[in-house]
């Protein structure tokens, strides 16, 4: 494959990443438990919005087609989308938020600790900018895993639970295809199983901490790189492509 | 016109939602200058998501053509990423004056990680006794703090 088309994709998954988990954590807008916390997911939510922008961005560019931002988010197809599968499952109660993000945020956080080394300019100059805003998305959903899982015996259980049902969507954020191979050995992103290992690591720190039990790897869902999903993908574009399939072309 | 005008026209743009301090006291305006007398400001936005860029752009825009300048070109840069560490001393002084706690200085905010938060001094009664509410406060840019001794809550502007 082509280092162009490689890199066309990578930056669709890295946007894709950013903009379907910041479309999830922006349905929490006024139903937050409290109101910091419903301040602090939307913080959390336009940080990510800006890091997809900026991808998409990049990714049209890269492309050469012409497409823009608009057009990369708006009007391409599910199958068409590369996010991480664990970024598309629901929000469920607090806790499922919760444990979702902060399994997410430790893996984006490493990986864009060494995208900031990256041989491409442009993608080293946006993870720079993004790694500072994930390092603030870390540490609140670490500090809520402590409070939930050391909590009271309802949280504990509850966020438990949330890690179990959650635990088979984290290998997929992990895979790597033909095109990774492409874009490891041009330096532009890091090797993931790599990254794996320290976030075992971390993840087993922070649930020990919180007084959780580490989930067991069992069988493990698949397939987000092929534009394969959950059966809520659909739904979220629905929703966020709702304008631009019902008005081609509408503008602010 | 010189550059060194269009910077103290520039000086003239306050950020619209901290409308004390100044585009180029917080570090916004990384660039002007003047290609055949016609401006071309370079910005770059404090958080990656944040919503005010556009209405910076514009505001920017407005005030050059008040100022006489009729093609103008803005653009914006992600790199090298903003800080707070850009912020000036005047700046500095305006946030204070204003309620709103200047970031400490430093850049990069490890204690984010480790869950430390910074000693932060009221800007009201000018305590060091204050705690952090939350880290995510009005703007992606700020956290909510609160004075131990007057009581009251107020902005930080967070370290990136």
């Amino acid at each position: 494959m082509e280092e162009k088309e490689a890199l066309f994709k990578y930056l669709l998954r890295l946007g894709d990443n950013a903009a379907i988990l910041g479309h999830r954590l922006s349905e929490w807008c006024g139903h937050g438990p409290e109101l910091e916390e419903d301040i602090a997911i939307i913080n959390t939510a336009l940080d990510l919005l800006g890091h997809a922008r900026s991808f998409y961005t990049y990714a049209g560019e890269v492309e050469g087609k012409g497409r823009t931002e608009d057009d990369l988010a708006y009007l391409r197809k599910e199958r068409e989308y590369s996010n991480a599968l664990i970024t598309e499952t629901a929000n469920g109660h607090y806790g499922d938020t919760i444990a979702r993000q902060f399994l997410f945020d430790q893996f984006n956080y490493l990986l864009f600790s060494e995208l900031v080394n990256s041989k491409d300019e442009t993608v080293a100059g946006i993870s720079a900018k993004a790694v500072k805003e994930i390092r603030y998305h870390l540490r609140r959903s670490t500090e809520w895993t402590l409070r939930l899982g050391d909590g009271t015996e309802e949280s504990h259980n509850k966020i438990q639970q949330s890690f179990d049902e959650l635990w088979s969507f984290t290998a997929d954020m992990f895979a790597q295809d033909q095109s990774d191979e492409v874009i490891i050995a041009a330096g532009i992103g890091p090797d993931l199983n790599s990254i794996y290992t320290v976030w075992r690591e971390k993840v087993k720190t922070v649930l020990t901490e919180a007084t959780l039990e580490n989930p067991e790897d069992g069988w493990m869902q698949s397939g987000s790189k092929k534009g394969e999903h959950t059966e809520h993908l659909g739904h979220i574009l629905s929703e966020l492509q709702y304008m631009q399939r019902a008005y081609p072309g509408a503008r602010w | 016109m010189n550059e060194q005008n269009l910077w103290s026209i520039l000086d003239e743009v306050k950020d619209p939602e901290i409308p004390v301090i100044s585009l180029v006291d917080l570090g916004v305006v990384r660039k002007a200058i003047l290609v055949d007398g016609n401006p071309i400001v370079t910005i770059t936005p404090t958080y990656s998501g944040c919503p005010a860029m556009r209405v910076m752009e514009e505001d920017i825009e407005v005030r050059l053509k008040m100022a006489g300048y009729k093609s103008i070109q803005i653009e914006t840069v992600l790199s090298p990423a903003w800080t707070t560490d850009w912020i000036t001393e005047k700046g500095r002084k305006a946030l204070q004056e204003y309620g709103i706690a200047p970031p400490e200085q430093s850049t990069s905010d490890k204690s984010a990680l480790l869950g430390h938060p910074k000693q932060v001094t009221c800007p009201n009664c000018k305590s060091p006794e204050t705690k952090m509410l939350s880290q995510f406060g009005s703007t992606p840019c700020k956290a909510l703090y609160q004075c131990n001794d007057c009581k009251e809550p107020f902005d930080y502007f967070k370290c990136i």
